[in-house]
This record gives C-alpha cells, sequence and structure tokens, in this order.
C-alpha cells in the first residue's frame, strides 16, 4: 500500500516534520487549561496558520490540532461525543494546506494518549482504548490525513491498541513514544524494548520512534537505543526545544534555534530519517533545522554520547537501561516469594 | 526447590515477617501484606508501629528505587496497591487509639489535564508515609483548591499537571492565593513530567517535586520544619 508518507521516504533520505503544538498556540492567545481542539472549529484560521508556519518553514510533515482530541481526553472539557467531529475539521484543515503547496506535503493525523492507566493496573481495557482509537481515526481519515500518527505513549499496550484500531480504520501510521523517565518511558520500556515491541506488532507502524520526552539530548540517546536494535524500519526523532522556563508569565523553552540545528543533524547522524521538534520548538527552529538538514553533510559515523552532550547539554541519568547499562546499573532486588 | 516452598506468614518471627512485608509490598502482593498486618495485630503490636515499621518502611524502598530509575509506574502501582490493603485495616484502629500524625495534603491535577498517575503515585506514596490525604482529583479550577483548602486546613497544598498547556494554570492557583491572603498559610509543592525546579521557583511554589518519593521527603522536610516555627512563634 502506498501513501503520501511511503512515496516521500522512498525518494529521500530524511524528512522534516514540524514542531510544537501547545507552545505556538499559547503564542495564538490559546489560554492554560482550554482544549487546543476547540479551535478547529472556532478559530480555524489560527489552525490554518499553525500548520502554515511549519510547511513554509520547510516541514515535509506536519502533524493536525488533534492531540488530546479522543473521547477520554475531550471527556473533561465535556465535548467527549465531538471527538470525531473535531478530529475530521482537523484533518480538512490540514488537507487544505497541504494541497495548496507545489510539493507533496503529508498531513498526519495526530493522535495522543487517552491519558488513562490500562488494564490490569489500570481502568481502561483493550477493547475500550481501541474503541476510542478508533473513532478518532475514522474522523481524522474522513478528513484526509495521509497517515496517522500517534505521539506521547508511555505504555507498550496503548500503543498496541492504537495500532489495532489503526488497522480497524485501514490506516497507515507511525508511532512514537515519550521517554521521559531515566531514560524510558514512564512505564519503565527501554527504547530496545520498543523496537522489540513494535517489530512484533499485527500491523507495525511505517516509522516509529521518540517525541517529547526531557531535552533533545536524552532524545538522541534513544534513536542511538533504536539504531542499535539494527531495525530497517524508519526511526523518527521529534525532541522539545530544550528545558521549559517560566519568563515574564509564558513558558519558554531554552534550546535556541541554532541549537536544535544541531539536534537535528545529529538526529540524522544516529540513525533517525523523519525529524522535527516538539514542546518549544517553533518556525524559526523549524527554518534552521531545514536549512542544516539540506546544507550540512552526513557524518561517516553515529555521534558518540559525549558528542551529544557537547553539543546539546547534558543526559537526565546517567543510563538509559539499553546496551552495556542493561546489566550493569542498579537491579531490581531479589525477593524470596514467587510471584503467584 | 526451597524457594519454591510457600512461605507461612504466621510461622514468622516478628522480625523476619516485617521483612518478608517489605519484600512483599516490593512485589505487590496485596493479600499477603494484608494477612502480615493482621497477624501483627493479633500478636499485639500497636497499628502505629505497623503502620511505621512493617508499611512506611517497605514503602521508603520502593520509593528509593523508584527515584532511582530501578522500578517504574506499573511496579510502583501494584506496590501502592498492596499497601492501600494494609491501610484499609489501619486507618479506623489508627484514629482510635490516637497515633501521631505525620501531616496532611490536599492534591490535584489543574484545569485542563485530566492526567492522574503521577498525582495518584504522589497521593499513594504520601499515605504511605502516614500523611492523611485528600485527592481532588483532576481538571481542577482554582476554585476547587480555594474550596478544598478551607475545607480541610491542610499543611500542604500538591499541584501536578502533564501537558506544557496546562502547567502555567499552577501560577493562576498560586496567585489567587496571594490575592486571597492565604498563600504563606499552606506549603505548595508542584509537581508533573514537563517541570522543573526553575519552573516551581519561578511560578511561587515552594517546591518541585521530580517524583513521589522525592514529594514525600519534600514534605516531611516542610512539615517538620513548619512544626519547628510553630514552638519558637
Amino acid at each position: 500500500m502506498t501513501n503520501a508518507l511511503s512515496k516521500l521516504l522512498q525518494t529521500r533520505d530524511w524528512l522534516l516534520t514540524d514542531g510544537a503544538t501547545g507552545t505556538n498556540l499559547f503564542n495564538m492567545g490559546l489560554e492554560s487549561g482550554d482544549a487546543p481542539e476547540l479551535w478547529n472549529d472556532t478559530h480555524p484560521d489560527r489552525i490554518t496558520k499553525l500548520y502554515a508556519m511549519a510547511v513554509d518553514a520547510g516541514s515535509d510533515i506536519f502533524l493536525t490540532n488533534s492531540f488530546g482530541g479522543n473521547a477520554a481526553r475531550l471527556k473533561l472539557h465535556g465535548e467527549e461525543k465531538r471527538a470525531r467531529d473535531l478530529s475530521r475539521i482537523s484533518a480538512e484543515i490540514g488537507r487544505e494546506v497541504a494541497d495548496t503547496r507545489d510539493r507533496p506535503v503529508v498531513v498526519a493525523g495526530s493522535v495522543g494518549p487517552t491519558g488513562e492507566i490500562m488494564a490490569p493496573m489500570g481502568a481502561l481495557t483493550h477493547d475500550l482504548a481501541v474503541e476510542i482509537f478508533h473513532e478518532q481515526a475514522d474522523g481524522l481519515k474522513e478528513g484526509g490525513a495521509d497517515v496517522l500518527w500517534l505521539e506521547t505513549i508511555s505504555a507498550p499496550e496503548e500503543y498496541a491498541a492504537a495500532a489495532e484500531a489503526f488497522k480497524l480504520a485501514d490506516m497507515p501510521w507511525c508511532g512514537t513514544m515519550s521517554f521521559d523517565t531515566a531514560g524510558r518511558t514512564m512505564m519503565g520500556l527501554t527504547s530496545a524494548d520498543m523496537v522489540r515491541m513494535v517489530d512484533g506488532l499485527p500491523n507495525p507502524p511505517l516509522a516509529f520512534g521518540a517525541n517529547c520526552g526531557v531535552g533533545a539530548s536524552d532524545l538522541l540517546r534513544t534513536v542511538l537505543g533504536f539504531a542499535a536494535q539494527g531495525t530497517e524500519r524508519p526511526i523518527i526523532a521529534k525532541g522539545n526545544a530544550g528545558i521549559p522556563k517560566f519568563v515574564d508569565g509564558h513558558i519558554h523553552y531554552d534550546g535556541t534555534p541554532d541549537l536544535m540545528a544541531d539536534y537535528a543533524v545529529l538526529a540524522r547522524d544516529c540513525g533517525a530519517t523523519i525529524i522535527g521538534g516538539c514542546c518549544g520548538t517553533t518556525p524559526e527552529h523549524l527554518e534552521k533545522m531545514h536549512e542544516a538538514l539540506s546544507t550540512r553533510p552526513r557524518a561517516e559515523t553515529r555521534p558518540t554520547l559525549d558528542q551529544i552532550t557537547e553539543a546539546l547539554g547534558a543526559f537526565s541519568s546517567a543510563a538509559d537501561g539499553t546496551g552495556d547499562d542493561a546489566n550493569s546499573g542498579p537491579q531490581k532486588r531479589r525477593t524470596r516469594r514467587r510471584r503467584d | 526447590m526451597s524457594d519454591e516452598e510457600d512461605i507461612i506468614l504466621s510461622e514468622l518471627s516478628d522480625e523476619e515477617l516485617v521483612e518478608q512485608m517489605w519484600d512483599d509490598l516490593y512485589d505487590g502482593l496485596k493479600e499477603e501484606i494484608e494477612e502480615g498486618v493482621n497477624i501483627l495485630l493479633e500478636r499485639g503490636w500497636a497499628p502505629y508501629k505497623i503502620l511505621t515499621e512493617a508499611l512506611v518502611g517497605g514503602m521508603t524502598v520502593v520509593g528509593k528505587d523508584f527515584r532511582d530509575g530501578i522500578l517504574f509506574v506499573p511496579e510502583v502501582l501494584l506496590a501502592a496497591n498492596a499497601m492501600k490493603g494494609g491501610m484499609f485495616i489501619l486507618k479506623p484502629l489508627l484514629a482510635s487509639t490516637g497515633a501521631p500524625r505525620m501531616g496532611s495534603m490536599v492534591i490535584g491535577t489543574v484545569k485542563g489535564d485530566i492526567h492522574d498517575i503521577g498525582k495518584n503515585l504522589v497521593s499513594m506514596m504520601m499515605e504511605g508515609a502516614g500523611f492523611e490525604v485528600v485527592d481532588i482529583g483532576i481538571n481542577n479550577p482554582v476554585e476547587n483548591y480555594l474550596e478544598a483548602l478551607e475545607e480541610h486546613k491542610p499543611d500542604i497544598l500538591g499541584m501536578s499537571a502533564l501537558l506544557t498547556t496546562t502547567m502555567p494554570y499552577m501560577k493562576v492557583v498560586i496567585d489567587t492565593m496571594v490575592e486571597q491572603g492565604i498563600r504563606d498559610d499552606y506549603v505548595v509543592l508542584v509537581g508533573g513530567a514537563p517541570l522543573n525546579e526553575e519552573f516551581g521557583k519561578a511560578i511561587g511554589a515552594d517546591a518541585y517535586c521530580r517524583d513521589a518519593a522525592v514529594a514525600v521527603e519534600t514534605a516531611k522536610d516542610y512539615v517538620k520544619r513548619k512544626h519547628n516555627q510553630g514552638v519558637t512563634a
């Protein structure tokens, strides 16, 4: 099955995706605590602008304004019945922006986490998770998304539920997880674990990778972890523009456009094919990233961890649970009782 | 071979049993923890002694390994669930025996944010450390926080946010507390994945807590300080 993204992947050896959604919408006046997805309906002009800014900065792929557009997340705004609708509109606006360009631009329908913990630890059952993701996937498909784009996932069970839903919606997809806890996802998954999990899915994604998390350095360490598994699947790197700081009543990320340009080139050297930003990444960052990827040569060898920290700053944790760390780091205590 | 033999909790000495309960908390074995608590009660242990030595002691180990990136959320949820089983038995007994109180906390996720994983972990670990916790849930506008503070008069207010779109709301809550002149009546602790220490300071919180284990340590610290101030004042 070919689609706009798989075609681009056949002809290009790197693709630039977009930056932040929340950060850029704040700059347009979104109030803290409000659902960005409601703007698809009430302020379509601003969403058009959000997408256009990324495309104008050189992005080959942009994500729709539907990250929190699933029923579980919209529920807190009392808008859970509009999950399909708001997702559809987010993609329709995206279609209009993409189709007016003279180069191929991929509309990727963003799907964020439900925010709930899956059973048996939590209340969300597999079937219900599939239903929630399926509803949103159908909306994004109706609106004309080229691919679906799962992001910021922590639990492998939730990733798998989304994969199943996207199969039901008959849509190609990409999916990234957030590695924000000692180099692993909140649920303890390492980069190596994710490669194994993704390869084992009955409906695997076109591309997989990492987004958000804690800073650009950590994200690249994760990408190196993916690449070390020797996977053939394209890798996505979508890291935050540094660390959030609170300046004059606004959240500001301390990663400069120049730093993100270095990050983009390093990400490619680490083995990523689809490169972009996440929180804090503005069009100015994307322009610099695009310029760097277009003009700077590839390195002959993969960057070392030292080269990454030298360019982008320190890691948030000493180890990330892969490679030599897998057995040399602190280990779980041995206990005497066997679990029933 | 001997590994697979069942451990009979009631046959262990007090010391062995407490050690075994630490292991069972670590492994998230709820029924075993409930059984252990009941055995210690039968042996005449004071509820407060069971809480501090068997349960809080065990959860401290869990918290430490969580802080150090050895245990992750699924394991901690299981451990906290086991702890809760023990607490359910002890809670009414603690109240009736007039056991000392660690302190109290109102906690909730801010408006626009439905994430409660981190908040629940903090709640559970705080209870595990002997604090009384009033959890006001997710998606809280400033009014909810103020009402809960008024009603429960806690030592600590805890706020959580997991999204860049919701974390600035913590400042809205703190600013309102300042306006109403009640900011300094409480210790304000904030947490959530996108936050950091600098952010906590910038919005006027007392401290940013990186994870649930740090939250417990920080809370203990502040409550101790608060009590000391009370004596000298």
